[in-house]
């Protein structure tokens, strides 16, 4: 449905954007997953139309945004990063505004439902600058789908809320993706997880990642990790290691004078689990802790902008 | 409804729901109210052309005033970004402040009626057609001034910056017509013709000259169409 191919934008001499390919399909919700200032702000910004590339192209269902920019900001809903609305308004006036502008015919009716799906019942009549912040979320969100648009582009849409409200904005992020093309910027990986069906990550400008959500974990992680602590020496400790085929030892600390804290680490192709604790049975240890530690989507993004920082 | 009159509509009822456009307006009234009444009763004599004098040079900080937000204070709060994603054109953006200014304009002069309904009662042989002109006059004045201030709130973000550049701008065009004297001869002609008061003193006459018309509109188209330029061209930045 969205097609970015290689996307370069340039910001004097840096470039923000470096070749950039990926394509979003029909009702997918994308995840666009990255550090600050890595480019995702940039990318959004040239998919509304709002910024023009340097060079590389994109289209919306077959239309370019050099030629067909009317069109393409016709389909599209979008919610900028920091969520910028007349305060003077009221929202009323604000979402009338906004679909006068986009020629709804049907507002009363739009209106009711928008106001349904995003909570601003009770705040309709008040001016926009008297809501908090959370509130102002859901404004901009309304703004956004007011006109219905099969796409939806919102730009890190829970940043500076509190927890609740981020709870709340996801759900109802959610609840907007199940009927549209939805991509969502958030420097937040929990969120991504969360909300996302597929995740892009982007580093200086340039995509280290994509897949869905399984992929990069799979992807990125061969090897599993088990946490024990037992009550038993080191030195009795480091012969689990000998004695089990295929695992090893990658740690081994005190915790107290009597319990030990080892790390062991096998392939994930074989679960050694059993074995290990067939192990420590045998020898009659006492087993207060057996943990799995799974690579997570967090390390897999800490490692890959880490590495390409340290490489650029 | 067009997206340039909706753009308007929005501007005019933000001038009327700040208490901005109220102060502005008052403080025009009572100046323009104050060089028109008090000749009245000195020199006991009955005339708008005070008014048509002094309303010009008041419009110096009251037009850049009504304007200096327009676009600088989009461009501040990030509206902008959301107003250039909606499928209008930047020329509409452009006219609908445009509009809305001249609006807000033209209120400030529908109350200076009040002095001309003190000539009407007062007065004797009163010349209509030049006080019909100095009107029009005034109004396209106000457009001139406004499609300059709107310029000068494109290129910034910052109010108080887009007050000083279009009243700088202004001023140029204002003072023009005095420092004719400092110039040589052969380019006082052109320098003449460049001058604002060269042109609106022509109208307050009760002359409508192509050439004055000519000037004004094409001032306003000019400055109308860099606004429209600066505000496309942030997308290539």
């Amino acid at each position: 449905m969205i097609q970015l191919q290689n996307l370069v934008k340039d910001y004097g001499n840096l470039r923000a954007v470096d070749h950039i390919n990926f394509e979003i399909n029909e009702g997918e919700i994308l995840g666009f997953l990255g550090p600050n200032g890595a480019g995702k702000s940039t990318t959004l910004k040239m998919i509304t139309c709002f910024l023009t590339p340097t060079a590389g192209n994109i289209t919306v269902e077959d239309r370019n945004v050099y030629d067909n920019s009317k069109e393409i900001r016709e389909m599209i809903g979008y919610l900028p990063e920091t969520n910028p609305l007349y305060t003077d308004m009221t929202v009323y006036d604000y979402l009338k505004f906004v679909a006068d502008i986009r020629k709804i015919s049907n507002f009363k009716q739009r209106l009711k439902e928008v106001t349904d799906k995003c909570g601003l019942h009770g705040v309709v009549s008040k001016p926009i600058g008297t809501l908090s912040k959370g509130y102002r979320q859901r404004v901009g969100l309304a703004q956004a789908i007011i006109h219905d648009p099969k796409i939806l582009i919102l730009d890190e849409p829970t940043t500076g809320l509190d927890p609740n409200q981020i709870v709340e904005i996801r759900q109802l992020i959610k609840e907007l993706g199940k009927e549209k093309t939805l991509i969502m910027s958030s420097h937040i990986l929990q969120e991504v997880q969360a909300v996302c069906d597929r995740i892009v990550i982007i580093n200086k400008g340039k995509i280290v990642a994509d897949g869905s959500t399984q992929q990069l974990q799979n992807n990125f992680q061969n090897k599993n990790k088990l946490v024990l602590e037992i009550m038993a020496t080191k030195d009795e400790l480091g012969s689990l290691a000998d004695a089990v085929e295929g695992v090893e030892l990658l740690s081994l600390e005190p915790v107290t004078a009597h319990i030990n804290k080892a790390v062991l680490e096998y392939s994930v192709e074989q679960d050694k689990r059993k074995e290990i604790y067939e192990f420590i049975k045998q020898q009659e240890w006492v087993l207060l802790e057996m943990k799995r530690e799974s690579m997570s989507l967090e390390a897999v993004f800490r490692n890959l902008t880490i590495e390409e920082g340290g490489q650029a | 409804m067009n997206a340039t009159k909706i753009i308007a509509n929005k501007e005019m009822k933000s001038y009327f729901n700040s208490p901005a456009a109220y102060i502005v307006l008052v403080v025009f009234l009572l100046i323009a109210g104050w060089f028109f009444a008090s000749p009245l009763f000195i020199n006991n004599q009955a005339e708008l052309r005070t008014l048509f004098n002094i309303v010009p040079m008041i419009f110096i900080f009251f037009v850049p005033a009504i304007t200096m937000g327009l676009i600088a204070k989009e461009r501040n709060i990030g509206t902008i970004e959301q107003l250039s994603t909606f499928p209008i054109k930047e020329s509409q953006i452009v006219m609908g402040k445009f509009w809305a200014s001249l609006g807000l304009i033209a209120v400030g002069l529908l109350f200076t009626l009040v002095h001309f309904l003190t000539i009407i009662i007062l007065g004797q042989n009163i010349d209509y057609g030049a006080i019909i002109c100095g009107y029009l006059g005034l109004i396209l004045l106000g457009a001139v001034y406004s499609s300059i201030g709107i310029f000068a709130s494109s290129l910034t973000d910052n109010q108080i910056v887009a007050f000083i550049i279009s009243f700088l701008i202004i001023f140029f065009l204002f003072i023009l017509e005095y420092s004719l004297f400092i110039l040589p001869s052969y380019l006082s002609g052109f320098f003449q013709y460049l001058s604002i008061g060269y042109h609106f003193s022509n109208l307050t006459r009760g002359v409508i000259d192509t050439r004055n018309l000519v000037y004004f509109g094409s001032l306003i188209v000019l400055f109308l169409r860099f606004s429209v330029l600066t505000l496309e061209n942030r997308k290539w930045k």
